[in-house]
């Protein structure tokens, strides 16, 4: 970081350093001037085009949240989790289960969705935990993810009788759980009902700014640092006096938070959810989206999620069979062509002829 | 008498019939400079993942500045002072020198000591102009110096080091060998495992030989070049 800190209205300037380093890619006034011409952009977005349209842009702007969390687990901490579905269906599920009974007054649908991201992260905490303070590492901690993603499916998907209710809320086994009320903002003169349109496309903008610009003072801290060592060399770290279990833990359980924000994010814009959400397919998917895009790197994660996810929906419109088979060539042309990943490759070189031309 | 910084008794551990520490007794004054030798196989490094908490003795104590901590996980130990410089070099390949250095010392310095204290080891380890590389491309060498460098990150009391100067060339080695006498002159107590005997000569004040788990001979170098038995078991018969 070049920017000193003694300099006058350094708030603004540190807050800025704080935002770059080398652990994320982009930097300086040509990043920076990018990345708000691309959100002025976003924002911009719902004045040209109609709300069904806006409605399928907030769509991919919800994946996003999971795809980050698992750039943080997988590329930056190093472990490999198959199980992100796992937190995104059971907060999407909480979302369903609370609405229902709580109902969408008083904004109680945004202690929903709160309340939704704290029982996924909490499930996320648990479960890395076990894992690692019982020393389950590597390949073994994708076949517990998925083991766990699979489990809450198959669970979910035999509560289709009438004693599988939690109040109000009857869980439906394999149809799935619906008609909870979309997010709810209370507002002098009538609550703002936050259906896919502009209105939740603008919350979900903001969500990703604020989770993006997040992340990345977090990955460039020193808790960040420690992240990256330990995809490096976990041995080294312990032996540098860093508890690794603890780290470990903490950032499964961040991106566990993020796969739940995700989660009941995508409960209220749909307003159904089913165990087939955190099927084997579902959760294949957000490794598909980080690896194209470049798991290393949450802002080649980012954007290579919305590209991928909107091809993706592309695909399935003009030829619904192919569409997973192309994901998986996708995967396949990555990992042998580009492992850093596609975006991250084509960031670079942008980066190299920037700055040949000056 | 100096006070005792370490001190191991009764160590022992077993892999089914293999020994690897035969109930060991050592001990180590604060500030020396102490070598262990000793024949492939005469359990070294395994002596060095017991105190570093990496197996657990099946018999034995290990005191380190005055506190019991054969119950203590490794994390823990090196947090009381122990550090530690592996054979193969312990570095983050993909981060940069200077990521690396910062990784070592950041739960001990913040901000401008922090950054003070990086550009302090990058002149120690002579990687000035090296800061922004990733450490995977350094030589063998200067990973070597590198990770020595992080090792004394954690500020700690007693630097374990297994065999410091392996793959280094000649000059190298004698650079690291200053090294180390300057790190044990800022009062950090020194226990390295070598098998190159002129590195020995240099860096070691008292020598340890390890022999099927077993302390089998210390004293000075000169004590140990010229006692019978160590020649037999290995200066004799292991072409070095």
């Amino acid at each position: 970081m070049t920017i000193s800190k003694t300099s006058s209205g350094s708030r603004a300037r540190n807050f800025l350093a704080r935002l770059e380093g080398p652990q994320t890619m982009g930097r300086g006034p040509a990043f920076w001037t990018t990345a708000t011409v691309a959100t002025g952009a976003a924002a911009a977005y719902p004045l040209i085009a109609d709300a069904w349209t806006v409605g399928n842009a907030a769509y991919f702007l919800i994946w996003t949240f999971m795809a980050m969390g698992l750039s943080v687990i997988w590329g930056y901490a190093g472990v490999l989790s198959f199980g992100q579905t796992a937190f995104f269906g059971l907060a999407g599920y909480a979302y369903g289960v609370i609405t229902l009974n709580l109902g969408a007054a008083y904004g109680l649908t945004i202690l929903a969705l709160v309340l939704a991201v704290v029982i996924g992260g909490l499930f996320a905490l648990v479960i890395g935990y076990f894992m690692f303070y019982g020393r389950i590492q590597g390949v073994f901690i994708g076949i517990v993810t998925l083991s766990v993603t699979l489990v809450l499916e198959t669970f979910m998907a035999q509560t289709a009788g009438p004693q599988w209710r939690i109040g109000e809320a009857r869980l439906n086994g394999f149809n799935g759980m619906s008609g909870m009320p979309p997010l709810t903002l209370p507002w002098f003169g009538g609550d703002i009902v936050l259906y896919p349109g502009p209105s939740l496309y603008y919350l979900l903008l903001g969500l990703v700014v604020v989770s993006y610009l997040g992340l990345r003072i977090m990955l460039n801290s020193r808790f960040g640092n420690v992240l990256v060592a330990l995809r490096e060399n976990p041995h080294r770290v312990a032996m540098l006096g860093y508890d690794v279990r603890l780290y470990q833990t903490l950032a499964f359980a961040i991106g566990g938070a993020f796969a739940a924000l995700s989660g009941a994010l995508y409960t209220a814009w749909g307003q159904y959810i089913t165990p087939s959400s955190m099927g084997l397919t579902s959760a294949a998917l957000p490794i598909v989206w980080v690896a194209v895009g470049g798991r290393r790197d949450i802002t080649a994660t980012l954007i290579g999620t919305i590209i991928v996810l909107a091809g993706f929906q592309m695909l399935t419109i003009y030829g619904s069979q192919y569409a997973l088979i192309v994901m998986g060539v996708l995967l396949l042309v990555t990992v042998l062509v580009a492992p850093q990943g596609l975006v991250v490759g084509a960031m670079t070189l942008l980066g190299r002829i920037f700055r040949k031309g000056k | 008498m100096m006070t005792e910084i370490l001190k191991v008794q009764g160590l022992r551990k077993a892999f089914g019939g293999v020994v690897v520490a035969n109930g060991i007794d050592f001990s180590l004054s604060a500030g020396a400079m102490h070598c262990l030798i000793g024949p492939n196989g005469a359990g070294k490094s395994s002596f060095f993942r017991l105190l570093l908490g990496e197996h657990t003795p099946d018999a034995g104590t290990i005191t380190f500045d005055g506190s019991d901590i054969t119950g203590l996980r490794s994390f823990q130990r090196i947090r009381r002072g122990i550090s530690v410089k592996f054979q193969v070099p312990g570095i983050f390949k993909a981060l940069s020198v200077r990521q690396n250095l910062e990784v070592a010392f950041q739960e001990h310095r913040h901000g401008q000591s922090l950054s003070a204290t990086v550009r302090e080891m990058l002149d120690f380890t002579d990687l000035r102009g090296e800061d922004k590389t990733p450490a995977g491309i350094l030589s063998h060498g200067q990973q070597q110096w590198l990770e020595i460098a992080m090792a004394v990150g954690v500020e700690p009391k007693l630097l374990l080091l297994d065999e410091p100067t392996a793959g280094m060339s000649p000059d190298e080695t004698r650079k690291t060998g200053e090294m180390l006498h300057d790190l044990n002159s800022r009062g950090i107590t020194i226990l390295a495992v070598e098998h190159d005997m002129a590195f020995v000569e240099q860096i070691a004040r008292r020598v340890t030989v390890l022999h099927f788990g077993s302390i089998f001979a210390e004293g000075t170098i000169a004590e140990i070049i010229d006692h019978p038995g160590v020649q037999e078991i290995y200066l004799g018969t292991a072409d070095v």
